[in-house]
């Protein structure tokens, strides 16, 4: 795996017995020694620390104003910048001129500076686009720094032992915390549908952060695997399977993060690629839409399992764009695109599995219940 | 006992009825099992059919009929408790068993020693 990238907790997953994989470029843990169920389930029950150094930590600054910089970020996607308040974050997405999505991302203001975490796969794609449609800002990527998240219902605890005003944050506060493991950018967010945090770190103070973390108790390494599987549960998207380019927003039932002025009537309509298609369908529906999927049994329908209406002959309706066993709900999980007329919960459709047509029935998301602070 | 290159094991219980379950090495690739499917008792098997589908937190994989004959008792409990091919899959977690007319299949196979170094 020589040609991969590596983080800076690389050497730290082998001490601990990870198996590393290639993973967008980076050389990355699938899982520990204790298993993709055992780390799912210990997150959902104490605190799971995560190494999510690979996704991309951007800065963008206006020479103007922060007022500027936000202003111009509007014109890429369909989120309200401008009033996002200093210490917050939201979670947006980049949309192309028909209305599909070119990345998600996290985005923070953070006073005199947007700070935005996006894709790992998509990152250079990001940049580029950024510096080509904010030409009066400068896009910096942050390269010197790791990025872990440690999630679950004790990753309060834990992390307030070390950095005390962690625990007064809210769900998508973000803050600079000075540390003994120097300036920490921290958010309470993450990406498994429970309480937690992100924690940017500098490169060389890494490591000490994380065997501090993992010291505790209730805290133990979670690779990849079970990353997959806690943020499927969640029913949250990733992006390159469950949204991509040629999905909408809103086919993505991802119409909450657009907000109210930047829809139909808004103070600021529009004025983002695509803005036509994504607001027309968010007005009157898309003709198919991303689904929650419970299929009856154990076996989980994976990514690319064909949908039909019925177990008897016909066209394919839709395709499974995630599914797995999730460990929480102890029942298989999907999601997936069907047509509008097939989305409302309690439906019941076919998936081909090994050549049958199993029963799956259409099913809310999330499947487990987020479990963040307010 | 006899080994399969597919890291199955072979386990001869006499009467022509082999035993057969995939190997710790296996089970440790293959991760967390969720689901296994097994297949129906009195089917006719030829060596090489996929007549077994693991699925594990990871992937999907089969299990190949590894010398023709009759499956004659499939392991119902591991439909219930798959996660038993992690905990125990030399013992508890056979999948099924086959009574061959013809174990001379079985002489194609790796002894512990051979299978040991194939897995390195």
């Amino acid at each position: 795996m020589s040609d991969l990238e590596t983080t800076p907790l690389t050497a730290l997953h082998r001490a601990l017995g990870a198996k590393m994989v290639p993973f967008a470029g980076y050389e990355m843990p699938v899982q520990f020694p204790a298993g993709v169920l055992k780390e799912h389930l210990h997150t959902r029950a104490a605190a799971g620390l995560f190494d999510v150094s690979h996704m991309g930590q951007v800065i963008v600054r206006s020479g103007e104003s922060h007022e500027s910089a936000a202003a111009a970020m509007e014109a890429l996607l369909p989120v309200d910048v401008l009033d996002l308040p200093e210490g917050r974050q939201r979670y947006g997405v980049f949309t192309n001129e028909t209305g599909g999505i070119l990345d998600d991302l996290m985005l923070a203001n953070r006073g005199d500076h947007l700070f935005l975490v996006v894709n790992a796969a998509r990152r250079d794609h990001d940049i580029a686009h950024l510096r080509a449609g904010l030409p009066r800002c400068r896009i910096e990527e942050i390269k010197h720094r790791a990025l872990l998240a440690l999630q679950g219902p004790k990753a309060e605890a834990v992390l307030a032992g070390l950095v005390p005003g962690v625990a007064s944050m809210r769900f998508m506060d973000v803050g600079v915390f000075r540390s003994d493991h120097g300036e920490l950018w921290i958010s309470r967010s993450g990406y498994t549908g429970e309480d937690g945090y992100e924690i940017s770190v500098g490169a060389g103070e890494a490591e000490t952060l994380a065997r501090a973390l993992l010291a505790h108790e209730d805290v133990a390494p979670v690779g990849l695997g079970a990353r997959d599987s806690l943020r499927l549960e969640a029913g949250l998207c990733l992006y390159g399977h469950d949204i991509d380019q040629t999905t909408t927003p809103i086919e993505a039932a991802l119409g909450w993060a657009i907000q109210k002025v930047r829809r139909r009537g808004g103070t600021r309509e529009g004025g983002f690629p695509g803005a036509a298609v994504i607001l027309d369908q968010l007005e009157n529906g898309a003709e198919r839409q991303r689904v929650g999927l419970r299929p009856e049994g154990r076996a989980p329908m994976r990514e690319g399992t064909t949908l039909f209406k019925t177990d008897g002959a016909g066209d394919p309706v839709g395709r499974v764009t995630s599914g797995a066993f999730g460990p929480t709900i102890g029942a298989p999980m999907s999601m997936g695109y069907v047509p509008a007329a097939l989305a409302d919960p309690g439906t019941r459709i076919h998936g081909d599995v090994r050549g049958k047509r199993m029963p799956v029935t259409v099913a809310n998301l999330p499947f487990t219940a987020a479990n963040f602070k307010r | 006992m006899k080994f399969t290159e597919e890291h199955e094991w072979l386990r001869n219980d006499g009467d022509d009825v082999i035993v057969v379950g995939i190997t710790e090495h296996a089970s440790e690739q293959l991760g967390d099992v969720v689901f296994v499917e097994l297949p129906e008792i009195g089917t006719q098997v030829t060596k090489g059919d996929e007549i077994v589908v693991i699925e594990s937190v990871k992937a999907a994989s089969d299990i190949l009929a590894p010398i023709d004959g009759e499956i004659v008792e499939v392991n119902e409990a591991l439909i219930d408790d798959p996660a038993k091919v992690n905990s125990d899959p030399l013992g508890d977690a056979w999948f099924f068993k086959i009574k061959s007319a013809d174990l001379s299949q079985m002489d194609d196979y790796m002894d512990e020693d051979a299978y040991q170094s194939f897995i390195g």
